[in-house]
Parts: C-alpha cells; structure tokens; sequence
C-alpha cells in the first residue's frame, strides 16, 4: 500500500479509536487518560496491532502534546495567582512535596533504578493531576466549597514547584556532575523568578505580542511562540516543556483566558496522541511485574495526599469534612506523571520497567483520584455518625 | 456585614458571608464572568448545598428583589403614620410598553396619583427618579400612593 494512505489510516482509526475512548470515559464520569493510555498498551508493541506507519509523526505530535500541555498548565494561573498562592500556601506546598515525592523516590532506590530512576518517580508520584482535580471539584459541585481555595493553592504550589523540578530533571536526565546540576539549579530558580517579575510588571507587553482580536492570527501566534521558546530552550538544554510553560506564566490577563480557549481543542488533540505514543513504548507484557509495587505506591501516596490536604485544610479553619475532601481532591495523578516519565524514557537512561511501574501507577491513580474525591464525602459521614450506646437499644420505644 | 472575598487560583473569586442561621451564602464570580449564587448546606458550612448558575439579568433581578423588599419594608415603616398609604413594588417586564422608554411617558403621577420613589437596577438605588429616566427591563420601581392608585399604576405600566 502507498505508505502515505496507510500513515493516514493508520492515524485516523487511532484519532477516532480515541474519540470512542473519550466518549466512553466522559459517560461513565471519568478521566480519558487511563483509557487513552491502554489504548497505547493495546496498539504499541507487544500489543494486538502494529502501527508502523504514523510513528513519524505520532512522535513528532506527542512532542507537541507536552509543550501545549505545559503552556497551558503556565497559562492556567496568573502571576499574581502564584505569587499570593505562594505566600499563602508554601508550608502545605513543602509538607506536599515531602510527603508525596519520597514515597516514589525510595521505592524506586529500594528496585535499583539509582538517583535519577528516584528523581523521576519522585516527581510521578509528587504531582496531582490539576486537570483532574479541577474536574472534579466542578463536576461534583464543589467550587464554592470553603475548602476548595485550599486545593487550588496548593495545586498552584506544585504548578510553581514543576517550574524548579523540570530542569533539574532534565539535567538529571542528562547525567550532568552534582555542580552542573546546582548550577542548573541556581539558573532555573533565576529564571522563574524573572519571568514571574516579568509577567507581573510587564505581563501585558508580552500578552500584546502574540494577543489577536482575529482567533486565527491568535493561534499562530501563539502556538508559533510556544515552539519557538520550546525549541529554543531544548537548543540550551533546558527541557523545551520549560521553555513552553515559562511562557504560559508570561502571558497573562485577558490574554491568557483566549489563549485557553483557542489552545484548548489543540491541546486535547495532541495530549491524546502523546498519552497513546507513551502507552505504545511501554510493552504492556512489562506491566504485571510491577503492578504489586504500582498498587502498593498507589495506596501510600494516596494516603499521602490524604495527609496533605487534611493537614492544609485544618490550618485553613475547615471543618472535618471538608479536610477529608481537600485530601481527595488531591489523589488523581494524571498528564503531569506522564510528561515525566515521558521525559525519562526519552532520555533512555531508565530501565524500561520505570515506564511500565509509571503507567499502572498513573493508570490507578487516574481511576482511584476521582472515586475517592466522590464517595469520601458519604464515607465520613457514616463513620462520623454517633455510636448510639446500649442505653438506647434496651429503653427505645416499644 | 462582614463578607469574605477569597481567591479561587485559575477559575475567580468567592464572596461570601454566613448568615444568623448558620449557613454561608455568596457568589461565585468566574474569570470569563458568570456568577454562581452558591448557598452552604444546613449541617456543614463548608459544603455547597446548591450553586446556581445565574445570568446577568439573572443575578442583576435578583439583586433587585432582594434589595427591594428591604427598600419597601422600609418605606411602609415610614407610611405606617398615614393612613391610606401603601408602598408597593413593580417590576418592569420585557413585554412592558414603557421599557427603554423614559418613564415620564407612562405620565404615572398624572393618572394615577402614585409616586415612583426609587428604581432598583442592577443591585443599585436610584432614588427620586426623574420623568426623562429611561425603563430598562428588569427594573424594580418603587412606588407609594393609595391602595385604588397602586392598582391604577400597575395597569398603566402593563398595557399602556
């Protein structure tokens, strides 16, 4: 067959395989991922069905997936957002990050997988899903809950956290020396902080460059940016979902809620693709090995983040209740586990079971976080109802 | 009153306030600009009973009734010396004749005897109206006069 018609047969039975997945996925009231991530196990290798012919631009297209995923998780919150969000809320942020990244960080020193295999999974299992979560929050009515507030910030902590983690990763990634990776360091903090001084003082000469009354103009602009900075910081080494999410803090205002709008449709199409590319590089034969760990990191971390949100929203005055509610909210981990092992398989210095341990984990979490954030409400209450004494069960009325 | 605005990161602002009954009541304002009243539930403050999406003209009616009872249970208080005088609330509907019309047109002193004292719109009072103000749908009019010319003034308003 002339290779160009079956590339695209190839890409459209999988663009609309993930239709019927997200289709599926949005009547029973879940997150798509885990089904777009089976959906890879299903296609890739070791799988039912080869794909050989859209791995060219399958790869190409996951790439772009990150980046837009990354620009929009930086257009998400102002830079006011993150600052105030910061002052408010960084002792819950350092209690989340301990909590969380330490779980998948020794289990990963305890397989043998060394400082950079703990570094990878201690982001996997560090950062919640704030597409999850937001989903969630909303679906289930909760936006003017008191302890939601509580949630986001801490959600705006992590966004702020991934801003320092992802070059140091990339620079883990890249087996640079303990001095290169402080410096590394020093430069990524550096640059956050400008660009976040940038986007408060002179967010709006930035917004102006790519800002267009005419959506297509917008577009282009927008996304032209984006591969540009990406490209450009991928050139200095510096991962180019970096230089993607730098850019979405930069852009703000009115600006940046257009630039959602349009970016949305695109970032869905390209997310779904690198979702299924990360499950096609995993051999799904590699997944029952590590599902005894996956399960055991799923009930730690949940418990984690259970702890987390408790702890955040007691200091925030919230009922108990609410405090296992904030706590629930947190679980989901979803995209954001998945560009980081993406970004470590890429690299191909982590053993291939990291990528299988990383897709059942997020594969659990993704499913687990959202049933949890809905029946924890039901399940406090009928532990927290009164233990009614035997006093009452001899002298009821008759 | 006390109302608390608190930052909701990437979606707006809640503002909000509890009520002498124990529950919290407030908006919800979005950063594309819908409003959601949001209403606690009996038992935990914390949790949202019901948030209810409302549209501009929703929440600006609300607003209106709301603010227009108060409006009017404190002018009959004024009244309650006279005999014969009542306050009395009229909204102007979509269908009305008079709406983006000024209201010296409807010539309601003239015919009825009423006095319109005060428009709600949009949250806001404005007190004392002149003839040359313009009706906008959704508008609350307070007006006191007799019993027979609230009636009067009622009909003018509906049919003209």
């Amino acid at each position: 067959m002339d290779p160009l018609a079956l590339t695209l047969i190839e890409l459209g039975a999988v663009v609309f395989c993930l239709g019927l997945l997200a289709r599926l996925a949005g009547r029973i009231g879940m997150s798509p991922i885990p089904l777009y991530l089976v959906g890879g196990l299903f296609f890739g290798a070791g799988g039912l069905v080869k794909l050989e012919g859209m791995h060219e631009f399958a790869h190409l297209s996951a790439e772009i997936g990150v980046i837009l995923l990354l620009l929009m998780l930086g257009l998400e919150y102002t830079a006011t957002e993150l600052v105030t969000g910061l002052r408010r809320s960084w002792q819950a942020g350092i209690l989340d990050l301990l909590l969380n990244f330490l779980p998948g960080a020794g289990l990963a020193v305890m397989l043998g997988w060394g400082v950079v295999g703990a570094m990878v999974m201690g982001g996997v299992t560090y950062i919640s899903s704030s597409g999850i979560a937001a989903k969630v929050i909303t679906d289930l009515g909760r936006i003017g809950n008191r302890e939601t507030p509580v949630v986001l910030s801490i959600l705006v902590f992590e966004d702020l956290a991934m801003a320092v983690y992802l070059p140091v990763l990339t620079a883990t990634l890249a087996g640079v020396s303990l001095l290169m990776g402080l410096q590394t360091v020093g430069i990524s903090l550096a640059v956050v902080t400008l660009v976040l001084v940038v986007a408060l003082r002179h967010g709006h000469h930035v917004s102006k460059a790519v800002h267009s009354e005419n959506s297509e103009v917008f577009l282009l602009n927008l996304l032209g940016a984006a591969l540009l900075v990406a490209g450009l910081a991928a050139a200095m080494q510096v991962s180019a979902a970096v230089g993607a999410f730098m850019l979405g803090i930069a852009i703000s205002g009115a600006t940046a809620h257009s630039a959602t709008r349009v970016l949305e449709p695109l970032r869905d199409l390209f997310a779904a693709i690198f979702f299924v590319v990360f499950g096609l590089n995993t051999d799904p034969r590699s997944i029952p090995p590590v599902l005894g760990w996956a399960l055991l990191l799923a009930v730690v971390t949940a418990a984690t983040k259970m702890i987390t949100g408790f702890w955040a929203a007691k200091r925030a005055g919230i009922g108990v209740p609410g405090r296992y509610r904030a706590g629930a909210a947190l679980i989901a981990r979803g995209e954001f586990s998945i560009v980081i092992a993406g970004l470590a398989v890429a690299s191909g210095v982590v053993p291939s079971d990291l990528a299988a341990l990383a897709t059942a984990y997020v594969l659990i979490m993704a499913i687990v976080g959202p049933l949890a954030a809905r029946f924890v409400e039901p399940l406090v209450r009928v532990l927290r109802r009164p233990v009614r004494g035997p006093a009452f069960r001899t002298s009821g009325p008759a | 009153m006390n109302v608390d605005e608190t930052d909701l990161p990437g979606l707006g602002r809640r503002k909000d306030f509890m009520t002498a009954s124990g529950r919290r009541i407030g908006v919800v304002e979005y950063r594309e600009g819908q409003t959601e009243l949001i209403v606690s539930t009996w038992d935990d403050p914390d949790t949202c009973q019901a948030s209810v999406p409302l549209t501009a003209d929703e929440s600006a009616t609300l607003g209106n009734l709301l603010g227009g009872q108060r409006l009017a249970m404190k002018l009959s208080e004024a009244h309650r010396e006279i005999p014969g005088i009542v306050t009395r609330q009229f909204s102007i509907s979509a269908e009305s004749p008079f709406q983006n019309q000024p209201m010296g047109k409807a010539c309601i002193r003239t015919r009825s005897g009423v006095s319109i004292v005060a428009i709600m719109r949009e949250g806001e009072v404005l007190p004392s109206p002149g003839p040359d103000v313009v009706l906008h749908p959704g508008d609350l009019l307070v007006a006191v006069g007799t019993q027979e010319g609230l009636d009067t003034a009622a009909g003018i308003l509906r049919n003209g």
